[in-house]
């Protein structure tokens, strides 16, 4: 039977990893959406109106799962984790309030006016309740990067019998990995959306889909994806430096390095056995990993080993889902690589996305999702290797778990996955539902609108 | 400059928090309550329901979000003893939360095929959410402990606090229909009212019976004329409302406004009298907000910013709740 410790966070990671989904899409295709309303303020081409119109309904969709699967947790910092608000709760507080005052409440109102707003409100008003959607969800996932980074590399406290109180404003909201993980995350959000763009985009051309609307998505999802890629990778790099520098047993975890040492080989394959404390099966790049994480091949890089008490407390997290988190991860960082650059390219050479051929269009929409399986093993890597700590070195996991009987726990746990499974099925199902309306509904448009004045921008 | 001492903290954080989780009640609560209905409904009559809700559930949800941010952030201690407590409703709650929100999104995006599914589960999520905050009032009044006796005071208030939903739901359809959907709402705010006047007679009854201190503060001289008011204006405003809801609608449609305005006055005088209640315990008989709050240096720079964004936030409601005044007609994003 497992206890309620492990079952509790079971129950938060299947909460968390459900929620990102949403905010991962919505906090970039918020600034999309402004995008097209804007191309469509100017020039006012039908295209950029279309592209709006659909996007704006899988904005919506992905908003209102956002929300009603956060809630759940702030319920559950209590429900399950009393022991966290209790001990750093003078830090985390006012972090989640500044989150629900400056971005929720934003974000909540002007959607209203945003999705249903179009023809009540003058242009300027509908164009600015979509820029402060836009600004609310990034300031959300501002706010809660904030308070995230600070439980990673806490900073700017003192304890005063067990409990955290802040000293220090400026030093606990930029604390040293914030900048990174924030960075890291909203590059995440971007390429999640451009994937889904694109991926959508070709399964409508894949179902013959011909308009000029599917063509214009699909090079706009593959053209910013290509552009945020390599920004991603040079950010990922950055992120891991500054993890090494903070949390050497995290980047440990991620090498399935055991030993503390120098000439350290990058693993691009291997078998993690915690038991027996080495790794089996190894596939590995010579000084890799020295050379990635000190731009040396002779650079030490720090050792599991290294992070065991005396008495055989293990102080680094599990290996296995770190290792392989991160590899995922990258993996797929990779394919999206190639993939998107191919795409630009072959839109460069075919003078565009029309002539793009269907093995590729087939390739775009598998990666329709690949954005949530970047992100989701991305924060494996980072929040299981944060364990066993809650906020590094200051409260563990273990001491802030809630009194909760463990069945009471694994039903509810139950619950909640099945609601959760049954909510994806029905997202995925209802965004293919709409790109295959889109498809079919696309075409034929009353002859009579192409002679009336073509539609002012105002509407 | 005014200095603010470490026991106004409290009370200000008290006093904010209880605002908020009042407006969640009358906002949320005319959302929940149209989902209530929705079985007694026709398909098209559901269509114009949502579409007087569409534009603002989002925001009026956020409030709870706020209230319980509020209680996280400034009585930390008094959270993980109210929510350890109430583990079980709350994840009915979120659950029913989670069903609602989404269910509006689906039933007009997903195949048109499956809408009558969405409904079903918009009117469960809609029930599930007001039994359980109901379930969870009763056990608060009680203390939080479970026993047989307190459970079945809690599906007691869950019922009541869900029939309390469907009355402000069907005053906000009067105030946003008009025709035949209407006429059927002033019909439904009929039936209601009975549930509200017997919900609200056992909640006032049980609180004095629970509590010695309770019962001292409601029936001693001179006390007694503090708390005096709430029944008498309580009692007027149900027969007001129990005569306009014979006469309504009216042909000029006058008066539309008065079941959702009276509504709101009687959820504000309940709440009144709960808040002078329990004051100052935030766990009821245990715990003082004095002894709950957290340090005064993180409330003050809380309350600075509330300071700054509640007036905005309010501001940007009323912005809102103009855009989208009058009747309601079918939403459309263009």
């Amino acid at each position: 039977m497992m206890d309620t410790l492990l079952l509790s966070r079971i129950q938060f990671a299947a909460n968390i990893s459900f929620h990102i989904l949403f905010p991962t899409i919505t906090i970039a295709l918020g600034w999309v959406l402004l995008f097209f309303r804007w191309r469509f303020a100017r020039t006012g081409l039908q295209k950029w109106m279309d592209a709006y119109l659909f996007w704006v309904k899988v904005f919506a969709l992905s908003f209102a799962l956002g929300v009603v699967s956060g809630i759940t947790m702030s319920f559950q910092f209590g429900t399950n984790w009393p022991g966290f608000m209790e001990t750093v709760g003078n830090v985390a507080g006012p972090l989640l309030a500044y989150e629900v005052l400056t971005a929720f409440f934003l974000e909540a109102v002007f959607l209203g006016i945003m999705l249903f707003g179009a023809r009540r409100v003058p242009p300027w008003l509908h164009i600015t309740a979509t820029a402060l959607v836009a600004f609310g969800t990034t300031m959300s996932a501002f706010w809660i990067l904030v308070l995230n980074s600070w439980m990673h590399t806490p900073q700017g406290y003192e304890l005063r019998d067990g409990i955290v109180h802040a000293t220090d404003w400026w030093a606990i909201i930029f604390n040293p990995s914030m900048p990174y993980r924030l960075s890291h995350m909203l590059l995440a959000s971007g390429l999640t959306v451009a994937f889904l763009i694109a991926g959508l985009a070709a399964f409508r051309r894949l179902i013959g889909d011909r308009t000029e609307g599917s063509a214009l998505q699909l090079r706009f999802g593959l053209t910013l994806g290509a552009v945020l890629i390599p920004a991603q990778i040079l950010m990922g790099d950055l992120h891991g430096l500054n993890t090494l520098e903070h949390q050497p047993a995290k980047v440990a975890a991620m090498e399935g390095n055991w030993e503390t040492g120098s000439h350290v080989p990058l693993l691009l394959f291997a078998i993690p056995d915690e038991t027996l404390r080495t790794n089996h099966a190894e596939i590995a790049v010579p000084n890799g990993a020295s050379l990635i994480l000190k731009h040396d091949p002779a650079g030490v890089v720090p050792g599991l080993n290294d992070f065991v008490a005396a008495d055989g407390t293990l102080l680094h997290p599990p290996v296995t889902p770190v290792f392989w988190g991160f590899r995922v991860m990258v993996g797929t960082g990779v394919a999206m690589l190639a993939l998107s650059w191919l795409g630009v390219a072959l839109i460069w050479r075919r003078k565009g996305a029309e002539a793009l051929p269907r093995p590729f269009l087939f390739a775009t929409t598998a990666m329709a999702f690949s954005g949530w399986v970047a992100t989701l093993s991305g924060w494996y890597v980072t929040e299981i290797g944060r364990q066993p700590w809650l906020v590094t070195g200051v409260l563990s996991t273990k001491a802030a778990v809630g009194e909760v009987a463990a069945p009471m726990v694994m039903g509810t746990l139950m619950a909640y996955l099945a609601v959760y499974a049954g909510l994806l099925i029905a997202y995925i199902g209802a965004l293919m539902h709409l790109a295959r309306r889109a498809a079919e509904g696309a075409p034929p448009r009353d002859p009579l609108e192409a002679r009336s004045p073509a539609p002012t921008p105002a509407e | 400059m005014m200095t603010i001492d470490a026991t106004t903290l409290p009370v200000i954080f008290a006093s904010l928090m209880g605002v908020s989780i009042l407006l969640y009640v009358v906002l949320d609560g005319f959302d929940l309550g149209v989902g209530l209905l929705f079985p007694f409904a026709t398909p098209a009559e559901r269509d114009r329901m949502i579409a007087s809700i569409g534009p603002f559930w989002d925001a009026n949800e956020t409030w709870l979000v706020l209230a319980i941010g509020l209680l996280l952030v400034a009585f930390p201690s008094a959270h993980g003893v109210i929510l350890t407590a109430l583990y079980l409703p709350v994840a009915v709650m979120l659950i029913g939360l989670i069903l609602r929100g989404v269910a509006f999104e689906f039933r007009v995006k997903a195949p048109q095929a499956h809408k009558r599914h969405w409904d079903v589960a918009f009117f469960a999520g809609s029930l599930m959410t007001a039994l359980s905050q109901g379930f969870m009032l009763g056990l608060y009044i009680m203390g939080l402990g479970w026993t047989w006796g307190h459970a079945a005071f809690g599906l007691l208030t869950a019922g009541a606090l869900a029939v309390a939903y469907s009355f402000i739901g069907a005053a906000w359809i009067i105030l946003k229909t008009d025709g035949d959907l209407q006429k059927k709402a002033v019909v439904w705010a009929r039936g209601g009212i009975w549930g509200v006047v017997l919900g609200m007679g056992s909640i006032s009854a049980a609180p004095p019976l629970v509590s010695p201190r309770i019962f001292d503060r409601w029936f001693t001289f001179p006390e007694l004329l503090l708390l005096a008011p709430l029944p008498l204006m309580s009692g007027a405003l149900i027969a007001l409302l129990w005569v306009a809801l014979r006469h309504l609608p009216t042909r000029d449609d006058r008066f539309a406004w008065f079941p959702f305005a009276g509504a709101t006055s009687l959820m504000v005088l309940g709440f009144a009298g709960m808040a002078y209640s329990f004051y100052p315990y935030i766990v009821p008989e245990s715990l003082t907000i004095y002894e709950a709050a957290s340090a005064p240096e993180s409330l003050l720079i809380i309350l600075i910013g509330t300071c700054f964004v509640l007036p905005v936030i309010l501001g940007y409601s009323v912005l809102s709740y103009t855009v989208f005044r009058g009747k309601a007609t079918s939403l459309s994003y263009d």
